[in-house]
């Protein structure tokens, strides 16, 4: 199969978990472009054996980018507008209030939730994925259900807004 | 056998489907006789059934024609290459979608705003800016005529009015109800801001009288010329605006 056919029968699934990292459609299709951008510009050198983890290694290293390049406003509280969450008539209410939970967990813990929770990917591929050993996988994983449980029973009360470098 | 020592690693992997069959029968029985555990494992599974619930519908999306273009002209091309036809497609896409509603719009019964209405609410809205008022400036008039004379489908000059003692400031596309109109800002050396508001008249109205209209203010001077319907509106009394407004109607119309 060609690559732009192989990677063409990914892309629904990258851009749910774009989607749902970044929090809003417009972040998760330039996160997604760019992904797409590198792994065909890779694809010449090496074919990958797991296309899917290859593919989503290849987001985590972009979404990690876009990180760095954008100043991060941490510590929300419940009258501040989540970081990325524009916005979204289309987007029942449902999925704001996800999507804004969500983003009060730090980005490394939500990439584990959504990765094991939303893929379904195993945690040696996780690992794989995130370029971590195992047992950090797990123990992040526990941490993030944790604050999720938390946020999302309204026990999570943020310190202060504040901009972190 | 249910006091047996279940890690929380291992409930995780329980509620992931990442046990082997005899430990994940294992976890199940343990969990009978812990509370807590039982609750955990419920939360968890209750986090991933919100997560689909909330994205799987992205499964099914239709997926943006710049990210599948970008992916077919890879093919043998250079990466600029296909972003560059990648962003064509989405301004062919656009200008289609534009024409769509276009046609749409035309079928549609007349806009129930009119004419001096929408020029004078154009007036308020675009004259108070101080950085921005206009989007071309006066110092590129050929290239502002140009440009919004291509997007109105008809010859567009901007009236001289420096005889009534108004400098053009430039120019700006905006919507008119039925497609695209310009509207030309002049200032006079006390500040005093004129606009002149430009679009196709969808009337199909013969009547070219000269008519004039007042609302919160903004004093418009209006009329329709062949295709083209004109406004010009400005904070003045009514004797004040008339004769700039004949004289852009002349300059307008070939004999000024």
């Amino acid at each position: 199969m060609s690559a732009e056919h192989a990677i063409l029968a990914e892309i629904p699934r990258l851009r749910r978990y774009a989607r749902a990292l970044t929090g809003n459609e417009a972040d998760a299709d330039d996160l997604l472009q760019d992904t797409l951008e590198r792994a065909l510009g890779k694809w010449l050198l090496w074919r990958p054996g797991n296309l899917r983890a290859w593919l989503l290694t290849m987001m985590h290293h972009v979404f990690l980018n876009q990180l760095r390049k954008r100043p991060a406003l941490v510590t929300l509280d419940d009258d501040t507008p989540a970081i990325p969450v524009r916005p979204q008539q289309q987007d029942e209410l449902e999925v704001r209030d996800l999507d804004r939970a969500l983003s009060r967990l730090p980005p490394e813990q939500r990439e584990i939730l959504l990765l094991v929770g939303l893929e379904e990917l195993s945690y040696a591929d996780t690992a794989r994925v995130l370029g971590i050993p195992q047992g950090t996988v797990m123990s992040r994983l526990s941490r993030a259900r944790e604050r999720l449980r938390a946020i999302l029973a309204g026990e999570d009360r943020p310190v202060h807004l504040k901009v972190v470098k | 056998m249910n006091k047996e020592h279940v890690s929380k690693d291992q409930l995780h992997a329980y509620v992931d489907g990442q046990l082997s069959a005899t430990d994940s029968m294992r976890v199940a029985a343990h969990l009978a006789t812990a509370p807590d555990d039982q609750a955990s494992v419920e939360t968890w599974r209750g986090q991933k059934a919100l997560l689909h619930a909330a994205y799987d519908r992205q499964l099914d999306a239709a997926i943006p024609h710049t990210i599948t273009a970008r992916l077919k002209t890879q093919r043998h091309k250079p990466f600029r290459q296909a972003a560059i036809a990648a962003a064509w497609l989405v301004v062919g896409i656009g200008v289609g979608i534009m024409a769509d509603r276009q046609l749409a719009l035309n079928a549609a019964p007349p806009a129930l705003t009119s004419l001096p209405q929408r020029a004078a609410v154009a007036h308020a809205v675009f004259t108070p800016e101080v950085r921005h008022p206009v989007e071309v400036g006066a110092d590129q008039e050929a290239h502002l005529t140009a440009w919004l004379s291509k997007r109105l489908g008809h010859a567009l000059r901007a009236p001289k009015l420096a005889a009534e003692g108004f400098h053009l400031v430039g120019g700006r596309l905006i919507t008119a109800d039925n497609g695209p109109g310009a509207l030309l800002m002049y200032e006079d050396s006390g500040g005093q801001r004129l606009t002149l508001y430009v679009c196709a008249d969808n009337q199909d109205s013969s009547a070219t009288a000269f008519r004039f209209a007042h609302q919160d203010g903004v004093s418009t001077f209006y009329w329709i010329d062949g295709r083209q319907a004109y406004a010009l509106s400005g904070k003045l009394p009514r004797d004040a605006l008339l004769p700039i407004a004949s004289t852009v109607y002349r300059q307008l119309n070939g004999d000024g």
